[in-house]
């Protein structure tokens, strides 16, 4: 029972993280009805920014405490975001905004090819170790082990999502947000500058990308320029999951991402190699050892529910119907 | 600073036009113009290729100036075949660790005419080429490759000099259970061709001595989640946790075993024993055990006397330097003794060959492998990795060595005594007992 708790507890916190970089995800979409592909890139440009000025910071040898050196990297990352998210949306999507619906994915594939590349140049392709600045304390909870940071993440990701709704459904701002997706042409007439009102959702997405990329590099870390790729992917999938547009449905589906990844990897080579294996070694001679569908498919379970989504419900969970796109 | 850079590429560039032009123009066996002596010369070509640029291209230089040291001192001795002086020259090539690269500088050096080829480095490059060399019928020697399958090809004409994966895992199966009392012990593996192939000799062997694998878990070489699969193994209570696999994942996944409250023993090859490793682990690598093949460089028979030869001329040995120097000294020593430089003459002679290196004994078996290759096993110890034992390496295998004792590193403080190190008796450097003590393991591999 406490290793299923603690699988719950991994896939919980992995989730979160996975929900932090869908919500990035889904108010793009939310407002524009475009798939940004670049959004996992500036995660990773987030997470290296900070790593760069903590390895400064930590170099130059100034006594200033762990959660400090990294809140200032933070602190950095978070406008190199946002300036980033802006020249993206400026340089990338604008032009294109009356092309067919097509031609910005493409573009959006293009930007994140021509970042990842950019930051192997810059930071070069080796694996970069995120210093150990956080204290890493351990609670017990029946037998499962949650650390302070786990704890943290979790909080954030749900605090975010929470003020997002709120900036979405009770401010001037959100009502300009809600208006320009339901009607770019008139809301402008209302007098609600559309090119603003973007230009604000890829800047306050990029700034929840950057605080994405510090969590993910301090969690595991490790940093480097490829790590928006994957997590790029499966944050999209939360928010195909949950019902992309929707900011709930983005949280719910990186929860629920996360655990399904997290007990379908901790439990498939019990199945596959442990059940199959034993009990009916001549028919499944290829699970004996369990190589043939182990752990290592963790991934796939991603794809496989976002495969069984599309199919059964291209909506997600949740719905598209979200307040943002009405 | 612009400037001086402009100048100096120009410089390079112009330099390397020269030399290719030379080069090129040259054939082997034309006497050199600016060398009009009467006794004629031949030029007998060696191939060097490893990684010169990219994130391994330290460790490919190292390789390169280890061959290149090795042909500048035969060339200085000379020798003089059939009343012909040999001349050596090393042609060196860049394959970039991709195994695309290599394949194409391969057929470019074949096309020069190599009489034989020292490299590749990466396990990856070595195997794809090793073909286009067996198909020229040039002799390779590779100084730091150790996937089991290059020598498993049967190609008469490929060897190496440092023990394989094969030979390792067998060394980690039977320390995890002889020497760290491991009862219970789980596996994981990235799914590379190494990672497998390391992760399935040490099941075998750990099998073999007596333990239970209780968990076998896979992973992939661009994970960086490790926590489900961590908490799988947690439930199965393993005494010891084996990895086959590189550091980019190790780091992180020894954090992520300590936070998860998993009190297991982590061990794993030579792709954990590396520096980046005690970077990406953080506090949570004090403990790990990780083989290297190979002796660490203060306990390698000619270990001294090559650092000082080496380190006048190109600066700090990385780790595989030794094992060029070697492999190309092993190579002419076969010439010399066939008498030819003909691959089809001394590769026969190469095959049975038996010689006192730098790193070692050098004899290689039916398939091109090194005999009874040492490999050392490290422990990380205040952020360094610090020899705990040799096995292997001498007539004798040295497992049961005397010094074998202290086998547990926690038990062992503060670093009063040298590493059990089980250096047999009569071996001829063995100086120095003490002072390796404090002398920092060689730097490590990247990736193999």
């Amino acid at each position: 029972m406490d290793i299923f708790l603690q699988q719950l507890i991994n896939g919980v916190v992995l989730g979160a993280i996975y929900a932090l970089v869908a919500l990035g995800y889904t108010m793009v979409y939310g407002i524009l009805g475009l798939i940004n592909f670049a959004h996992g890139e500036v995660v990773m440009i987030g997470a290296l920014t900070a790593l760069s000025v903590i390895q400064f910071l930590v170099a130059s040898g100034v006594p200033l405490p762990g959660p400090v050196v990294v809140a200032l990297g933070l602190a950095a990352a978070i406008p190199v975001c946002m300036m980033l998210g802006f020249t993206i949306e400026r340089v990338a999507y604008r032009p294109l905004r009356h092309a067919p619906r097509l031609t910005p994915l493409i573009t959006a594939i293009g930007v994140s090819i021509l970042l990842q590349n950019a930051a192997m140049i810059v930071w070069g392709r080796q694996y970069i170790s995120f210093p150990a600045l956080l204290p890493v304390t351990s609670h017990s909870i029946a037998g499962a082990t949650v650390t302070d940071q786990q704890i943290f993440i979790v909080l954030l990701a749900a605090a975010v999502m929470a003020a997002l709704v709120y900036v979405v459904h009770r401010t001037r701002l959100g009502r300009a947000m809600r208006a320009t997706a339901q009607n770019p042409a008139v809301a402008g007439l209302m007098g609600v500058n559309v090119n603003t009102v973007i230009s604000i959702t890829f800047i306050v997405g990029s700034a929840l990308a950057a605080v994405a990329g510090v969590l993910v590099a301090a969690y595991y870390g490790i940093a480097h320029y490829f790590m928006g790729f994957m997590l790029g992917l499966k944050a999209f999938t939360a928010a195909v999951l949950g019902g992309i547009g929707n900011l709930a449905g983005a949280m719910l589906g990186g929860l629920l991402l996360g655990v399904i990844e997290s007990l379908g990897a901790g439990y498939i080579s019990d199945l596959s190699g442990g059940l199959l294996g034993k009990y009916f070694p001549d028919t499944f001679p290829m699970f004996v050892n369990g190589g043939f569908l182990g752990s290592h498919y963790q991934d796939v379970f991603a794809f496989f529910v976002l495969i069984l989504v599309l199919v059964f419900r291209p909506s997600g969970l949740l719905g598209e119907q979200g307040a943002e796109r009405a | 600073m612009q400037l001086v850079n402009r100048f100096a590429l120009g410089l390079t560039f112009g330099f390397a036009l020269i030399v290719g032009g030379c080069g090129k123009q040259e054939p082997p066996p034309a006497p050199k113009t600016e060398a009009p002596k009467p006794p004629p010369e031949v030029v007998v070509r060696i191939g060097s290729v490893a990684p010169l640029t990219g994130p391994q291209s330290h460790l490919g230089k190292d390789n390169d100036n280890g061959a290149r040291l090795a042909v500048e001192e035969v060339n200085a001795q000379g020798w003089v075949l059939n009343g012909a002086k040999v001349r050596f020259e090393l042609l060196s090539e860049d394959d970039q660790a991709d195994p695309k690269t290599g394949t194409i500088v391969a057929q470019k050096l074949v096309d020069n005419k190599v009489a034989a080829v020292i490299g590749h480095l990466n396990s990856g490059t070595t195997i794809p080429a090793s073909k286009i060399y067996h198909d020229a019928g040039v002799a390779q020697i590779s100084p730091s490759a150790t996937n089991p399958k290059y020598t498993e090809q049967g190609y008469k004409g490929a060897f190496r000099v440092m023990a394989n994966d094969v030979q390792q895992g067998k060394v980690l199966g039977e320390y995890a259970v002889g020497k760290l009392g491991a009862k219970r012990i789980a596996i994981i593996d990235d799914r590379s061709a190494y990672g497998q192939g390391l992760a399935d000799e040490f099941e075998k062997a750990a099998k073999a001595a007596g333990a239970a694998v209780v968990g076998r878990e896979y992973t992939t070489d661009r994970a960086t989640d490790f926590r489900a699969i961590l908490t799988s193994i947690k439930a199965k209570k393993p005494d010891l946790v084996f990895y086959g696999g590189m550091d980019a994942q190790a780091g992180p996944m020894v954090a992520q075993l300590k936070t998860l409250g998993l009190k297991a023993r982590y061990l794993g090859g030579d792709g954990v024993q590396t520096a980046e490793f005690i970077k990406l682990a953080g506090p949570a690598r004090e403990g790990v055990i990780a083989s290297s093949p190979g002796l660490p460089l203060d306990k390698m028979p000619g270990g001294k006397g090559f650092t000082e030869k080496f380190t006048a001329k190109y600066g700090q040995i990385q780790i595989y330097a030794p094992y060029a120097y070697d492999a190309t000294m092993t190579l002419i020593e076969a010439m010399k003794n066939a008498n030819s430089t003909d691959p089809a003459k001394f590769i026969p002679v190469l095959a049975r060959i038996s010689r006192q290196g730098v790193t070692g004994p050098i004899a290689f078996d039916e398939k091109g492998d090194l005999r009874n290759g040492p490999i050392t096993l490290y422990h990380a110890k205040e952020s360094k990795w610090e020899p705990l034992e040799t096995v292997g390496g001498e007539a004798a295998p040295a497992v049961g060595a005397p010094a074998g004792a202290a086998c547990c590193p926690p038990a062992k403080s503060g670093g009063e005594a040298a590493p059990a190190v089980a250096a047999p008796a009569g071996t001829p450097a063995a100086t120095g007992e003490k002072a390796p003590a404090a002398a920092p393991a060689p730097a490590a591999p990247e990736k193999k």
